[in-house]
């Protein structure tokens, strides 16, 4: 009897590694598809593909935070903009212009302003916290906007002169360089992060979204916790931000606003929060809906962004991804 | 206030805690060792939450001392004291309802042994975590349940679940809050069981209305009213003793006939 129960069980754990596994492979199928498909489908508009991509990436480590660690914030492009700041300035100032380098100055200045960030948001809980971030984004904006002489102000900063890809690809007029960098770098965050949601520090994250008392009563720490994921969650802004400098070849103050960490905000909420689908999900399809019907009416597209989202949150609340999964779970559970 | 044979592992030192005015614990003190089982009762309002949440860190006393294997902890905040030893269990279970029962235990585990914030690897594939969570889960009869979700799982079964993570956790001394609250009485004496099957070496206070359970678990038990210690003794005194008597004002008659 107990030989059954234990056989059954190493049965179902092997069932359920096969089944993660299984929606590792078809995650990064799905990105590799879906940028193919967008390649093809959207041969002269890859400059808007690129910068779903950049975004994406913010609403990924939007997700860390918010989704997995359950800190509402409205400033988190206080991250994405410091990457693109960090990637924009090396090559601006110090003429360094390989762009792994950017890259990884990206990650370094993303993650800096994430511990930062991380620092000063666990100082407050709940509807102060949210307050606290959009504080937060609105110094780091001025900060950028003042120091004008490095930033380059409200003017932007230009002068980003990335070199071709390990010395051979050069970062084309049309985009197409830049564009296969960028599903690069997302396929490789994607197939980290899921190693990282799944991994003990993930499941910590988990619980603590869901009931930090009985974190700490297990021993743990939630502030270093959220802090960690925050510093984490900046490198992964970061690379967005990185990506976004190197691909337009100019930061703007905008990458540092509350606008675009409530976009942010929203994309998440739209495909789903603790979910890195989810995530991808609701940055197509916000940033898609977006760029559609801008150019279908140019007056009342923002009405029409209003009334989708009033739809999701109505109708789907888990999000697009957080209503299909939902649905599928219940028919999987439905079969014997 | 009373002196544990022994070296004591977990010594309460005239804690009191005052509310501006109000006082809601006055003066208590408490001493365990190794191996002892205790039992804190008291009527509704005694202040047994609020030593709970002194003892265990997450209110500050307004003065007085918590030891712990000799060592003051006053000062340290609750994840810390866990980590030396003092660990408690919750009145009304506190699981994380999409959580497995394996992964609950995995994460016991790995944050009692430094591991939990590791960004790489999955516990289940972890051999020697994997191997504790089943031994853990085998000895309170919750094999069966491993990979269930917490809210999959009936309540009786989520206390004892409760009681697993705590042991997990490697405790010197457990703070058992009401241990078998909301426990439909068919299953009380699943709580029963794994309660007497602690570890001997392990210091227990137990926090519970349940007058039947206290007298078969305790060996000593401490009556708090009104935030005062008013009784510390054997469990057949207390019944007797008049002001403990009054303190309950006949609410607990039949504890009396228990006992």
């Amino acid at each position: 009897m107990a030989v059954d129960v234990s056989s059954r069980d190493m049965g179902a754990m092997r069932r359920r590694r096969r089944r993660s596994l299984m929606r590792d492979v078809v995650g990064v199928g799905v990105i590799v598809l879906a940028a193919a498909i967008g390649y093809f489908a959207f041969p002269d508009n890859l400059a808007l593909l690129t910068r779903i991509i950049a975004v994406a990436l913010l609403v990924l480590s939007l997700d860390l935070v918010t989704g997995y660690c359950g800190v509402a914030t409205l400033g988190h492009a206080a991250l994405f903009g410091s990457g693109a700041y960090a990637a924009g300035i090396l090559s601006a100032h110090f003429g360094i212009n390989d762009p792994l380098l950017m890259t990884l100055a990206g990650l370094i200045g993303g993650a800096l302003a994430g511990l930062l960030s991380g620092l000063v948001m666990l100082r407050a809980h709940g509807l102060p916290q949210l307050v606290l971030s959009i504080a937060l984004i609105h110094l780091f904006h001025e900060l950028a906007n003042k120091m004008s002489s490095f930033t380059g102000g409200s003017d932007g900063l230009s002068g980003i002169a990335p070199d071709p890809i390990f010395g051979r690809f050069e970062f084309d007029l049309f985009g197409n360089t830049a564009y296969v960098f960028a599903v690069v770098m997302l396929l490789v965050v994607f197939v980290l992060l899921r190693i990282l949601v799944r991994s003990p520090f993930g499941m910590l994250c988990r619980g603590l979204k869901e009931d930090p008392l009985r974190i700490r009563a297990m021993g743990a720490s939630p502030k270093r916790a959220i802090v960690k994921m925050y510093g984490i969650s900046g490198a992964v802004a970061g690379l967005g931000g990185a990506l976004n400098a190197i691909s337009t070849q100019v930061v703007g103050l905008d990458t540092l606003s509350f606008t675009q960490s409530a976009e942010a905000l929203v994309m998440l909420a739209l495909g789903g929060t603790g979910s890195l689908f989810g995530a991808l999900a609701g940055t197509v399809a916000f940033m898609m809906f977006q760029d559609y019907v801008s150019s279908v009416n140019p007056f009342h597209w923002l009405t029409m962004v209003g009334a989708l989202l009033i739809a999701v949150v109505l109708f789907a609340p888990k999000g697009i991804y957080g209503t299909v999964a939902a649905f599928l779970e219940k028919r999987r559970e439905g079969r014997p | 206030m009373t002196a544990a044979v022994g070296n004591p592992v977990f010594e309460v030192v005239s804690l009191k805690k005052s509310f501006g005015g109000l006082v809601v614990t006055n003066d208590v003190s408490l001493s365990m060792a190794a191996g002892d089982r205790v039992a804190l009762i008291g009527p509704n309002g005694a202040g047994k939450t609020t030593f709970v949440n002194l003892v265990t860190g997450t209110l500050a006393p307004s003065s007085g001392e918590v030891r712990l294997g000799g060592e003051v902890i006053t000062g340290l905040d609750a994840s810390a004291r866990v980590k030396r030893g003092l660990v408690r269990s919750f009145q009304v279970t506190r699981l994380f309802q999409d959580m497995t029962a394996a992964e609950h235990l995995g994460l016991a585990v790995l944050q009692r042994e430094g591991r939990s914030g590791r960004i790489f690897g999955n516990f289940l594939t972890m051999p020697d975590v994997m191997q504790e969570v089943e031994h853990r889960l085998e000895t309170l009869r919750l094999t069966a349940l491993m990979h269930r979700k917490v809210r999959e799982i009936a309540y009786g079964q989520q206390r004892l679940l409760e009681i697993a993570i705590a042991l997990a956790l490697k405790p010197k001394v457990l703070l058992l809050d009401e241990p078998a609250a909301g426990v439909p009485q068919s299953d009380v004496g699943l709580i029963e069981q794994a309660l007497n099957e602690l570890p001997a070496d392990l210091a227990v206070l137990m926090i519970e209305h349940d007058m039947d359970l206290v007298f078969r678990f305790a060996k000593k038990v401490v009556v708090l009213a009104a935030g005062a210690v008013i009784f510390d003794g054997a469990p057949g005194d207390a019944t007797r003793d008049p002001r403990v008597r009054e303190a309950y004002l006949g609410s607990y008659a039949d504890a009396g006939r228990v006992a």
